[in-house]
């Protein structure tokens, strides 16, 4: 009897293995395969304006934040969540329930994230996610806006004297190995025909203690993580991001692609934060202006009279609403990132359109 | 006085110094001892902070265990609501009651706590700390974290997969077909994946598959993948264990015509587990520090809060304490696991001689 059944269990067995290759094969190496899955099941069900509605019978959104980037988002010392990512999501409650509390933070890795708000399990992310044409499209995503312009730039030693990345030239350069900051590093120094000496390392905390220890002369990585870098060496203030951005890396949050309806609503939520900014109207200053205010274009932004806010499906004062529960965008930034914050990192392209940075809100009437 | 001398002297003289090779080793491994041990010390203890409360308070150049303190209710409990703590509290207690009750014999006959400990307490426990029964508020697993959550995933892991692993591997050696087929096929394939696979699996594919608006709690897939993982292992060692009784024993319970449960409960099993006993401990402390792999899918566990709580914009720069802190949790743990295993072995083999 078990010489006859001996082959049978290895057919079988290898077959249950074959089996098992290839629905785990796309889970780790064969990212291509899960991504055609997901697309799949997204135009299969289709999610007309479904989001606003379930946000609103649950009484709370839940939001996919990071489960740790310094000033986008992190849990305190007191279980509190900040970071400019997840006051975005507190804006969005106030927008929709006038109530900054009324939401949900629920924490994603890199590699989880895009399934979370895939399955429905998170209704939006907002979790520093690149906005690229692949994840706009076959993701099933639709990508916002942008809340933070982020790209890889490079870190010196002041008593270097060097003012921008073009003086680089023959640079010891300190880099995580691994990463696409590594590639770009040799596009950006080949297309500028200068030389450089790499010195790689397999994590950050390694390479931040080499940088420090003078291994190297320069650290390169997304520049909102050069601030952070910054902080935990020896001497802060010794050492400077130089200005260049040598990659476009537009932080935003997405909506699943398909309800427009609730892409609206994040999207001009975002506007408003920025809008607000724009007009000068702050958290402490939002119930003064709604009500002395002469400017048709920030009556129309609160909702002194006009009801735009119903043609999100939202009441007429979601955007007076949003500045109440969270401040304006240059608020939030000050706060999470800039000089209000342990990072301190200077606005630049992250300044309104009007003050030389690339923030622009689409007029709010 | 002298003869104690004498006596350190000779010991030092046969352990030590017995040969020019090994006075050598000694004296090397005796330097290296003075080079490391006084800055390790001086690091984590004598000009380590312990007071106060913000990153300012650690300036004296040692650990930072300030930035532990701080936190030291976020490692442990992760993001449950601090008025709900109790049931935390209450939970471990019972569970530590469960373990000590089927370990130690001393409050009512093992197998009876066993039983319980490995059925009911897991259940009441999952009930009790989501708050789905008895009116608590409710406290989805999302917020669940820390040691919470690795406790949780490592004790159902644990409890299950000895019992679970116990019935693959008596399947694998059974003479039914089916049964010997059906769990080769289960042990392989989980056996043949790694524990991040199974994961990714449960996490990211797995909700695709399921219907839309279809959600089963994140935490519950992932454990129900380790467990899994965790019995297709635990049946392997144990049927290393059932392989290494003589077939006398067989013959003989079969000549005694014993039925094949009794046999089983009174003449295997009990010989074959004693012989894994390292084999079955060893798994279980893997499995307590393969669930560090959580983290992956976005949950929180010890050391992934550890790493939360180092990218707090306040207390940036603290990687090593984090680490340090979380490494010497898992020591504990795992220490006292293999400290029991060692004395369950010593008391099986007072029984038997």
């Amino acid at each position: 009897m078990k010489t006859c059944f001996a082959p049978t269990i290895w057919k079988i067995l290898g077959l249950s293995l074959l089996n098992l290759a290839i629905f785990a094969s796309p889970a780790l190496a064969d990212e291509k395969k899960k991504k055609a899955k997901v697309k799949e099941t997204s135009e299969t069900t289709p999610q007309m304006n479904v989001t606003l509605a379930k946000v609103m019978k649950n009484g709370f959104i839940t939001c996919g934040v990071s489960q740790g980037l310094p000033g986008f988002s992190n849990p305190d010392a007191k279980n509190n969540w900040t970071g400019i990512d997840v006051d975005y999501c507190r804006a969005l409650a106030a927008a929709v329930f006038n109530d900054t509390t009324k939401v949900k933070f629920i924490p994603t890795s890199a590699k989880d994230r895009f399934t979370a708000l895939q399955s429905g399990e998170v209704d939006l992310l907002s979790r520093n996610t690149t906005w690229t044409l692949s994840r706009d499209t076959s993701l099933g995503f639709d990508f916002v806006g942008v809340v933070y312009y982020d790209g890889q730039g490079f870190m010196v030693n002041k008593n270097l004297k060097v003012t921008s990345a073009k003086q680089l030239d023959g640079a010891t350069v300190c880099v995580t190995t691994g990463t696409t900051s590594e590639l770009n590093l040799a596009d950006y120094f080949q297309t500028q025909n200068m030389k450089y000496k790499l010195v790689a390392f397999e994590n950050n905390d390694e390479t931040i203690k080499a940088y420090d220890s003078g291994r190297c002369d320069v650290i390169t990585t997304d520049q909102s993580g050069l601030y952070s870098v910054r902080t935990k060496l020896k001497n802060p203030k010794d050492h400077m991001v130089l200005p260049e951005v040598i990659t476009k890396e537009p932080l935003g949050p997405a909506v699943r692609h398909g309800d427009h309806q609730w892409a609206d609503i994040a999207r001009w939520t975002l506007f408003v934060l920025l809008e607000a900014e724009e007009m000068n109207i702050t958290q402490a200053n939002v119930d003064q202006v709604m009500k002395t205010t002469k400017n048709p274009a920030v009556k129309r932004l609160l909702g002194v009279n006009e009801t735009l806010g119903g043609k999100l499906g939202l009441s007429k004062t979601w955007a007076y609403q949003v500045i109440r529960g969270v401040g304006n965008y240059g608020e939030l930034f000050e706060k999470n990132l800039g000089m209000k914050s342990p990072l301190k990192i200077l606005r630049g392209l992250n300044s309104l359109w009007n003050n030389g940075g690339l923030h622009y809100s689409m007029p709010v009437r | 006085m002298s003869k104690t001398f004498t006596k350190l002297g000779d010991w030092l003289k046969t352990n030590l110094f017995s040969s020019y090779a090994n006075s050598f080793v000694s004296l090397v491994l005796i330097l290296l001892v003075i080079w490391t041990l006084p800055p390790l010390l001086n690091w984590l203890l004598f000009s380590a902070d312990f007071a106060g409360n913000t990153k300012e308070a650690c300036d004296s150049g040692g650990a930072c265990w300030v930035f532990i303190k701080v936190r030291l209710s976020q490692f442990i409990y992760g993001f449950y609501p601090t008025s709900e703590l109790w049931r935390v509290n209450l939970s471990l207690i019972i569970v530590a009651l469960g373990i000590f009750g089927s370990l130690s014999g001393k409050m009512g006959p093992k197998s009876w706590w066993l039983i319980i400990t490995s059925t009911g307490i897991p259940l009441f426990v999952w009930l009790f700390l989501t708050g789905s029964l008895f009116g608590l508020t409710l406290v989805e697993t999302s917020s669940w974290g820390g040691l919470l959550v690795t406790l949780v995933i490592s004790f159902v892991g644990i409890a299950f997969s000895l019992p679970l692993g116990i019935i693959l591997a008596l399947a694998r050696r059974s003479s039914m077909p089916v049964l010997k087929v059906l769990s080769t096929i289960f042990i392989e394939s989980w056996r043949g994946v790694p524990l991040i696979t199974v994961l990714f699996m449960s996490s990211v594919m797995f909700p695709i598959f399921l219907p839309e608006g279809w959600q089963i709690d994140k935490l519950l897939r992932a454990l129900l993948g380790v467990l899994f993982f965790a019995s297709a292992y635990m049946a392997e060692v144990i049927r290393g264990g059932l392989q290494a009784i003589p077939k006398g024993q067989y013959e003989a319970s079969d000549a005694l015509a014993m039925s094949y449960w009794q046999k089983q409960r009174f003449i295997i099993l009990p010989q074959a587990l004693k012989h894994v006993i390292p084999g079955i401990v060893n798994n279980f402390i893997a499995l307590f520090k393969d669930t560090t792999l959580v983290s992956i899918i976005g949950m929180y566990d010890l050391l992934g809060i550890a790493k939360s709580a180092q990218s707090d914009p306040e207390w940036l720069g603290y990687t090593t304490e984090g680490y340090v802190f979380a490494g010497f949790v898992f020591w504990i743990f795992c220490f006292l696991m293999s400290r029991y295993s060692l004395s369950l072995e010593k008391d099986l083999t007072k029984n038997t001689h």
